[in-house]
Order: C-alpha cells, then sequence, then structure tokens
C-alpha cells in the first residue's frame, strides 16, 4: 500500500494528522474525567474516580438518564418499524410518487435541526399539547427516520426477493413467509437500525431541548450543567460513560450489519 | 427486453381490475410505505408549512392576527441585526463546507484507492467520533480551545508561549473549526461512494492515453466525483447555517449565528411569525448560496477538462 | 399433443403499463412431460414461468393445473414448485433445514420428515450434506440444493428458471444429463426456462420458442431444428443458410419454389403457410451442405470459393461464396479431409440434399 503512495508521500502523514483532529475531542473527555483537579488544565494533576463517583447520588441526574433511556427505546422501536415499512417499499417495489415520498421522509437530514424543532414546536403548542417526554419521542422519531432508514436499506438491497418468493412457492403463506425467512435474514439490519437510532437519540439535543418540557433528557441536563464551572468535572465524567455507550452500541450495530451483508450476499448465486 | 416488444398500445385493456389489482406492486408499495410517509407528512411536512403559513401573520400579545402581511420579512431582511445574523451564518456556513469538503476529499480518495481491503473500517472509524454526542464534542471543544483550556496551558507547559492566547474561543473562527470536526464524516461518505463508483479503468485509459497522475485525477476523477463533492456541500452546508449549539458554546459574542435569534422568539421574545419568518427566510437563502456554489462547482470542473 | 394436459394456458396475456410481456399464450403442456421455453430475454418466457408458479397474475386469460383453475390461486397454494434462477438459498439455514422448509408446513412426524428430507439429498447427490452451512455450498451444490427443495414437497410440476446459467460450461454440461435424469426417475412434468438452444434440444420433450410474448412455434427438438415454421425459429435455433426464392408450383402440401443456384426444389408445406406475392424463403442448415473432394460426385453439386475459414477442433466453418448468390453459404465439415488446410480463394465443389431445404414463413405468418 505504502508503496503505491510513492507519488505521494505526505498523504499517510495527513490521513494520521486528520484522524487525530477526528479523535482528539472524544478522546480528551475521558482523560479529565480521571483528571484530579476541577479545571481542564495540563499538566494532567493526577487520578480520581471521584467524579464518576460523585454521579452516583445526583438524583435529578438519573432521572434525566431514565427519562433518555424511556426516549431512546420508543424512538429506536418507532423509527425502526416506520424505517422497515418504508425501506421495504423503496427497495422491493416500484410505485408512482416514490421519489418525492422518499425525499420527504429523508428531508430531515438536510434541513437545519432548528428549523425542524422550531415546527414541531408550534404544532405541538398549536394542537394544545403539553411538552412532554412524548412530544420529545415523535420529534426525534422524524429525525431518526433517516438514519434507521440508510440502514435498512442497505440491509434490504442484498436480501433477494426471490427467497420470500421461494418459501410462497414451498406452501407458506404470507405471515409465516416473514417469520421465517424475511425477519431472520434481515435482522441484523434490523437490530443495527435499533442500536443506531437509540443511539442517536440518546445523544440528540436541540429537539428534546425545545420539545422536553420539565422532563429533561440527559444532553438536555447537561445543557443546564454547562453554566456552572464547577459542575465541569462532574459532566466530564457522564459525557465519558456516554460516549463509551455510544462507541460500543454503533461498534455491535456495524458488525451485524456487516454480518447480515455478507450472510445475504453469499448464497445468491455469482 | 428486446425493443420491438416495447410496441405502444393506446387500446390495451387495463389491468387495474378488482383483484388482480390488489396483487400489483403499485398497491402493495403504497400500502407499505403509507405509515411512514403518514408520519412525515404529520410530524414534518404539516409543522414546516405551519411555520411558512405563521411568517405572514402577525402576533398581538397572546392573539395571533391571521391577516396576510409582509411585516415580519420586512422586519428580518431589513433590521440590521438579523441582516449581520444572517450574512455572519450563510458566511459561516459557506467556509465551513468549503474546508471541510476540501479536506475530506483527500481522506475519501485515500480510503477508496488505498484502504485495501479494510476500506469498511476505515470508514467506520471515520463515522465513529461523528455519532457520538453532539453537544459533547462541542463542549470538548470549549475545553481544548478555552483561554484556561488544553491548547493554551499544554503550549505553555511545553514553553511555547507565555501568555494565554485570548483569540482562540469565542469567536467565529472557534465556531467553524467546531463545525468542520462536527461534519467531517458527512461529507466524507458521499464523497467515497461516488469514488467508488469509478470505474478504475477510466482512469488507467487517461494514463493510456499520455496524462500523468494529476492530469487524470483532474480530468477524470474529479469530474466523476462531483455529485459527491456536491452532495456533501449541501449536506454540509444547508444544517449548519442553522446550527444553534456551537455559536452558543463557542461563538461568544462574535460568533451568534441566525439560530439564536430563532430561539429568542420562542422563547423570551415569544414573537411566532417573526421567529418563522426567520426560519423560512434562513432556509432561501441557504438554498439560494446552495444553489450558486453548486453551479460554480460545475463550472469550475467543466474548465479543467 | 399430450392426452391428459398437466397444464393448461388459455389466452393469457400480461401486459406492463403499455409493455406486452405475454400476448395472448395459449399451451398445453402434458403429464410427465419434459417441456421448454426457449427464447431470448424478454420474449416473456420467464412471465410465463411465474404465471404457471403463481407469483404473478395475467392480465386476461385462465391457467389451469392438473384441471384445476389457478389463475388467481396464490404460490403456496399450487401444486408446483421452482427451482430459481439464482437458487434462492435460505441463508439462515442449513442445508437440511433448507430442503426441509416446506415440509415443516405439513406437520409429518420427526421420522418421517428426516427420511424425506435424506431421500431428496441422496436423489440430487448431497448425501450427509445436511448439516453443511447454506453460506458454504459451491454453485453446483446450491443448485442441487435448490432441486431437493423443490422436489421433496413431490410436486406435480417442477418450474425451472434459467437453473443452469450460472453455472460454468463443464459443470452445465453434467447437470445436463443429471437434469434429464432426474426428470426420468421422479416421473413429474418439467417446465424449463432457457436461452440456451442446446440446452433446450438436449433435455427436453417439446419445445415452445417465443419472441415478444408470443409462440412461435411448438414442436419436439427434432422436428423444431428440421423443420422451423419461421425464418425467426431457424435462426434462433442454429445456423441456417437463407435464399429468397420464388414460389412456382401448389399441389395439395407440396409446393415447388425456385431458387438461383439450388434450382427448382420440392417442399412440404407447412399449415397455414401463404406467400400471397409469391415470394418466399426457405432455409439450409450449414451441416447439411458437404464437401466434395477429388473426384467423388453427388447428384446435386454446386461450385464455389473459400472466402473465409474458422478453425474450431474436431470441425472446420467454412464461408463459400457462389456466383450468383445474395449471401456467401456457412457450411461446416469434419476436419477428417483436411477442410481445415484449404486454403481462401480454393475453388470447391459442394453437395446438397434438396430434401434439406424447408420452406420458412415470414416473422409473424404462420402461427
Amino acid at each position: 500500500m505504502l508503496q503505491r503512495l510513492r507519488y505521494l508521500p505526505f498523504l499517510p502523514v495527513y490521513v494520521a494528522v486528520y484522524f487525530l483532529f477526528l479523535y482528539l475531542p472524544i478522546l480528551l473527555l475521558p482523560v479529565f474525567s480521571f483528571n484530579d483537579a476541577a479545571t481542564t488544565t495540563l499538566p494532567l494533576a493526577g487520578f480520581t474516580t471521584k467524579w464518576y463517583a460523585s454521579l452516583w447520588g445526583n438524583t435529578v441526574l438519573l432521572q434525566a438518564a431514565r427519562n433518555s433511556l424511556v426516549v431512546g427505546v420508543c424512538v429506536s422501536l418507532l423509527s425502526t418499524i416506520l424505517g422497515i415499512c418504508a425501506a421495504r417499499a423503496i427497495t422491493r417495489y416500484r410505485f408512482r410518487g416514490q421519489k418525492p415520498a422518499t425525499g420527504l421522509i429523508m428531508a430531515p437530514l438536510f434541513l437545519p435541526e432548528i428549523i425542524v424543532a422550531v415546527s414541531l414546536l408550534m404544532i405541538v403548542l398549536q394542537m394544545g399539547l403539553e411538552l412532554s417526554l412524548v412530544t420529545v419521542i415523535l420529534g426525534q422519531v422524524v429525525f431518526c427516520i433517516p438514519y434507521a432508514m440508510s440502514v435498512l436499506v442497505s440491509g434490504f438491497e442484498g436480501f433477494d426477493r426471490s427467497l420470500e418468493e421461494a418459501s410462497y412457492d414451498l406452501g407458506e403463506t404470507a405471515l409465516g413467509t416473514f417469520r421465517r425467512v424475511t425477519l431472520p435474514v434481515v435482522a441484523p439490519a434490523i437490530v443495527s437500525s435499533l442500536l443506531v437510532t437509540f443511539t442517536i437519540s440518546l445523544d440528540e439535543f436541540i429537539l428534546a431541548f425545545f420539545l422536553s418540557g420539565t422532563e429533561p433528557t440527559l444532553p438536555v441536563y447537561i445543557w443546564g450543567q454547562l453554566r456552572f464551572a464547577a459542575k465541569l468535572p462532574g459532566v466530564l465524567a457522564l459525557g465519558s460513560l456516554m460516549i463509551l455507550a455510544s462507541v460500543v452500541l454503533l461498534t455491535v450495530a456495524e458488525v451485524l450489519r456487516r454480518r447480515a451483508e455478507r450472510r445475504t450476499r453469499a448464497t445468491l448465486a455469482p | 427486453m428486446s425493443s420491438a416488444a416495447i410496441t405502444s398500445a393506446p387500446d390495451a385493456p387495463k389491468p387495474a381490475t378488482g383483484g388482480r389489482w390488489r396483487h400489483s406492486e403499485e398497491a402493495r408499495g403504497l400500502a407499505m410505505i403509507s405509515p411512514t410517509l403518514l408520519y412525515a407528512l404529520a410530524l414534518l411536512l404539516v409543522p414546516v408549512l405551519l411555520v411558512v403559513a405563521y411568517s405572514f401573520w402577525t402576533q398581538n400579545y397572546l392573539e395571533i392576527d391571521r391577516s396576510f402581511t409582509l411585516e415580519n420579512y420586512r422586519q428580518a431582511l431589513t433590521e440590521p441585526i438579523y441582516r449581520d445574523l444572517f450574512v455572519r451564518s450563510l458566511w459561516i456556513s459557506l467556509l465551513t463546507s468549503a474546508i471541510t469538503v476540501g479536506f475530506s476529499y483527500p481522506i475519501a480518495w485515500f480510503i477508496s484507492f488505498h484502504g485495501g481491503a479494510h476500506r469498511n473500517l476505515w470508514l467506520f472509524l471515520v463515522t465513529i467520533p461523528c455519532w457520538t454526542s453532539y453537544l459533547l464534542r462541542v463542549m470538548s471543544w470549549k475545553v481544548i480551545l478555552g483561554y484556561g483550556g488544553v491548547l493554551n496551558t499544554g503550549l505553555m507547559s511545553v514553553g511555547l508561549i507565555d501568555q494565554p492566547i485570548t483569540s482562540l474561543l469565542y469567536n467565529a473562527n472557534a465556531v467553524v473549526i467546531t463545525l468542520v470536526h462536527s461534519w467531517a464524516a458527512f461529507a466524507i461518505l458521499p464523497i467515497y461512494v461516488s469514488l467508488q463508483k469509478i470505474d478504475r479503468t477510466l482512469i488507467e485509459a487517461a494514463r493510456d492515453l499520455g496524462d500523468g497522475p494529476l492530469r487524470a485525477f483532474l480530468r477524470v476523477t474529479l469530474p466523476l466525483s462531483m455529485p459527491g463533492v456536491i452532495s456533501a456541500f449541501l449536506i454540509v452546508m444547508i444544517p449548519t447555517v442553522g446550527d444553534y449549539v456551537t455559536p452558543k458554546l463557542v461563538g461568544g459574542k462574535d460568533g451568534v449565528m441566525i439560530a439564536t435569534a430563532i430561539q429568542a422568539q420562542f422563547g423570551k421574545g415569544a414573537n411566532w411569525p417573526l421567529g418563522a419568518a426567520l426560519s423560512v427566510t434562513t432556509m432561501v437563502l441557504v438554498s439560494l448560496v446552495a444553489a450558486a456554489v453548486v453551479l460554480s462547482l460545475r463550472v469550475a470542473v467543466r474548465r479543467i477538462r | 399433443m399430450p392426452d391428459r394436459p398437466m397444464i393448461a394456458i388459455e389466452n393469457v396475456s400480461r401486459f406492463y403499463a403499455s409493455y406486452r410481456a405475454l400476448d395472448d399464450v395459449s399451451l398445453e403442456i402434458g403429464a410427465g412431460e419434459f417441456f421448454s421455453l426457449l427464447g431470448p430475454s424478454g420474449c416473456g418466457k420467464t412471465t410465463l414461468l411465474r404465471l404457471i408458479a403463481g407469483f404473478d397474475v395475467p392480465t386476461s386469460g385462465e391457467i389451469r393445473i392438473d384441471g384445476v383453475t389457478s389463475t388467481l390461486l396464490p404460490a403456496n397454494r399450487r401444486p408446483t414448485n421452482m427451482v430459481f434462477q439464482n437458487y434462492a438459498i435460505f441463508p439462515h439455514l442449513d442445508v437440511g433445514e433448507n430442503v426441509a422448509y416446506g415440509l415443516k408446513r405439513l406437520k409429518l412426524d420427526a421420522a418421517e420428515e428426516r427420511r424425506r428430507v435424506s431421500d431428496a439429498l441422496d436423489q440430487v447427490r448431497l448425501t450427509g450434506l445436511d448439516r453443511r452451512k447454506a453460506t458454504e455450498l459451491s454453485g453446483g451444490q446450491r443448485q442441487r440444493v435448490a432441486l431437493a427443495r423443490a422436489l421433496v414437497m413431490r410436486p406435480k410440476v417442477l418450474l425451472l428458471d434459467e437453473p443452469l446459467s450460472a453455472l460454468d460450461k463443464k459443470l452445465r454440461e453434467e447437470m445436463q444429463v443429471e437434469l434429464r435424469s432426474l426428470q426420468k426417475a421422479v416421473g413429474i412434468t418439467f417446465v424449463l426456462v432457457t436461452h440456451d438452444q442446446y440446452e433446450a434440444l438436449a433435455l427436453s420433450d417439446r419445445i415452445a420458442v417465443m419472441f415478444g410474448g408470443r409462440i412461435a412455434q411448438v414442436a419436439t427438438p427434432k422436428e423444431i431444428y428440421q423443420h422451423p415454421r419461421t425464418r425467426k425459429v431457424a435462426d434462433f435455433l442454429g445456423g441456417m443458410n437463407f435464399l429468397g426464392a420464388r414460389l412456382v408450383a401448389e399441389r395439395g402440401s407440396d409446393v415447388a419454389v425456385e431458387t438461383a443456384r439450388f434450382g427448382t426444389i420440392r417442399l412440404e408445406r407447412p399449415k397455414g403457410f401463404a406467400a400471397p406475392d409469391g415470394r418466399v424463403t426457405v432455409g439450409i442448415r450449414p451441416e447439411r451442405l458437404r464437401l466434395l473432394w477429388d473426384d467423388e460426385r453427388a447428384p446435386h453439386e454446386l461450385v464455389g470459393r473459400v472466402e473465409n475459414r474458422a478453425y474450431f477442433g474436431e470441425v472446420t466453418h467454412l464461408t463459400i461464396g457462389v456466383d450468383g448468390l445474395e449471401k456467401p453459404l456457412s457450411m461446416i465439415e469434419t476436419n477428417d479431409y483436411g477442410a481445415d488446410d484449404l486454403p481462401l480463394g480454393a475453388e470447391i465443389r459442394l453437395a446438397y440434399d434438396p430434401e434439406a431445404f424447408v420452406l420458412l414463413a415470414e416473422d409473424g405468418v404462420g402461427r
């Protein structure tokens, strides 16, 4: 590989610097979360786990964590189910209006999040609804469906429709075919979508900020804490835990997604 | 499919009869997508249309006056504070997307052409930081760039500087740095995808016809990867124009962007029609700038050939 | 025509918007027949197979399977099973589970199910491979699993959608022999879709040749090769020298045509053949022309020059220019006497048998 890059000897260096730039911020948080000082200055002061310990007795934080968990589970389930419908429709069928429909569903990827948030806030208040975790869930689902879709579409594309036809042909009903063939084959993509959307929901701030009312999720809680310099180390510890959770969930999701891809590819004729 | 078989048949019997139609792809496809589509209609399209509607209305204390007016737009476009915010937001998003695309292209190229068997792993490593909490990453930049932050104290402790640099945080540069970091993967992925689609023999053909590596890149690879560059540009530029967290946390007074003003109209200011007009204006302006950029990119690439 | 049709297709059409995938097709396939649908891609053969399987519904017309009207019956309620072009082996199941997939619905007792699975695997020579993962099979093995999975259901009709097209040449020829003997052994109706004329000729009891959503001819392999009804059928089934000719006499089912260099030829007139302006096309297969060496004589001879020569190992393909013919003739000659060494431009004599000519309808006429 390096030999082929003899024209561009600086490229590997560039790549290394770029990755350092990408990873520096998310690696710094854990480093300082173990630092025995209330400020984030170099050199490091010493090792401590007291910031992590301080999280444990914080009931407001634990409540926010519980809220985030509830929202995350609901959002990942809802957006994945809706994502399955749409992904299946566009990978399996051709119909009029497919392009505009897909465009609308994917639009949140291309919109400033604040505009999605503001418009949702307006419609929720216009309809006389109370801001609550329910409104956060409804809003985050809109935002998560495009991500669920991109994971699911890549999983479903490898899924050959002749597998389902083979099942009908062997006497199975539509429901039985879904249970015995479709679901098991695309299961990894579905689990991957659940994990990805859960992660997005867990980390999502703007929509939660506008729509959560008096029940903060974790990012909204962190936002509130940022005003107080003294709370910074605790936030760093909490943030490190969240980053760890994200990385673990995403790694599992990626492994599953790739396994699904390999499997569907391997059994189709060359 | 032989072309002779495709005959135009205006008198062909219509297949849309009873039971036979329900078997059709059309019906099944529509039925399948309808839950998601209805959800998006109800919670995306309708709300956005409501915002557009509100932007033409007026708010009197708690009452909404629904008679049509352009007053909100007059305010949004002429009041100096909003005008400054629009200009700065557009400039920052333009700068951010240009830098992001520019710095990401070599990475996408490297992964596509030299990633070998581990391309997927490289891509995964690129995306990981972008999937972690946005709020936390912005916070981390604040920690890095702050007056008593990592960069200043680090440079001082190795003796490169003896006074903290004050110009790192709370300005437009800090906003751009943070946004470039946030959106890196969103730029790399579309460029990578379009690079992957390029038939490698085309590049070999260019070399075979006498182009050096640089000329082959400029005349074949770059033009063919343009769709990816353009979608990378759009996917970074349009969302960043309305970013709220970054300017709030690292922007300071000189880095305030339009989202702060929009948010204010829905919070303390409580002037929804003005907030709506600011939102719509933001979208229209950013679309115009994006269209101009796309056009000029296309022209620029055509020049190279 | 078979006595008792296993499959009866009656005036079936399938339109997609204005595209006519199938246009008023009628066909009967007998019980125990090995039947092939042959044609170029886009001719409607796969559409017809999918209508028989129940994956699609005709725009108009009826389909009966074993006497039961099945036009709108879904695939899972038809006594047909399919071997898919890409085999559609379930990737999450092993070989045994794939084969047992349809049996699960029948709620057999465990021992019976196992017995039927292992019988089916024996039948396709995959004995003992039932725990092999679906992802670890070769192309040929996947095809055998697909066959076993369909046959284990004991269908009345087995449908095969280009089952050999994904295999390399050598394996394909092996599988052809096996498919033929498998069909003889199980004795059920096989319907094969293929675009490979040699495959259709080698395997089938009867062949339907299709073009543009219509059936051009249904006949036995020999009949269809030796007496193609139309120019297109003749062309699709192998090389053919086409000659313009003029109708000079008609008596009952016999006609006489006059050709440029082959003289007047007597031919049998196919049913429904018409040539209102008296202009017809006749054809002769390249292998029915023969080189004459030295002083060998034949009742019907022609003189020509070698214009081109291609060596194919056991045979040589020659292009022979003949004065007075619009196009040179192609012929195939074994290499026993040195046809591969003939110099270009060499003058040769060739023999032909007037009986070997066929009268061909123009396309769309004489269906």
